[in-house]
């Protein structure tokens, strides 16, 4: 299986999918960090691809998305976007509507402390 | 050249109405993707009224394609935000 179609077949069997550094447990850079640690908090349930253990998936996941940063966080097949816009839509709460709309359970309350807490 | 400056000639395309890079190498010096000779991690904060018809996927998209492969490949890391 070449990496695209790895990267097809985890982003069909797993409703949201964050490509990071390192693991969500144990994340190795900033942005990776940020974005787990959002998805965390809420208590969404996701799998995590750490493209540092795998090179061809790290080039590939870039090709593939038509995006040259990671992370990258896929909700139902679909790109979302990387940390910069994640950041941006939890805060707006265009997140929470993102979930809400594609079915993933989240803690609601989680996602409001985030906001109160960077108002 | 310095970066910065790489940087904010090639997003002056958009006409932006505020356009703020900022170097933060110094901030993230020792961490992975860090370089000694720093120039390896920007902030960039641009306005311009043409980003106001498209998603953030495009807005974001539209500041990559104008950086160019090139360019961001010299990049560790790039924070953006984009408004119209």
């Amino acid at each position: 299986m070449t990496a695209i179609d790895q990267i097809r077949d985890t982003i069909t069997k797993n409703d949201v999918v964050l490509y990071m550094k390192g693991t969500k447990d144990m994340p190795q850079c900033g942005f990776s960090s940020r974005v787990a640690g959002v998805l965390n908090f809420m208590g969404v349930d996701f799998a995590d691809v750490n493209v540092l253990a795998d090179a061809d998936v790290r080039q590939a996941i870039k090709d593939f998305s038509e995006w040259p940063t990671i992370p990258q966080l896929y909700v139902k097949g679909e790109f979302v976007g990387g940390c910069d816009i994640i950041t941006e839509m939890t805060l707006s709460g265009e997140l929470d509507a993102l979930f809400t709309d594609k079915g993933i359970a989240f803690d609601k309350d989680a996602a409001e402390k985030i906001r109160a807490a960077n108002v | 050249m310095r970066v910065v400056d790489e940087i904010r000639e090639k997003l002056a395309v958009f006409r932006p109405e505020l356009l703020q890079v900022d170097d933060e190498s110094a901030r993230h010096a020792g961490h992975a993707g860090a370089r000694p000779e720093g120039q390896s991690h920007f902030r960039v904060l641009i306005r311009a009224s043409q980003f106001a018809p498209l998603s953030r996927l495009e807005r974001h998209r539209r500041v990559h394609a104008a950086l160019g492969p090139e360019l961001l490949a010299r990049i560790h890391a790039l924070a953006l935000e984009v408004s119209d």
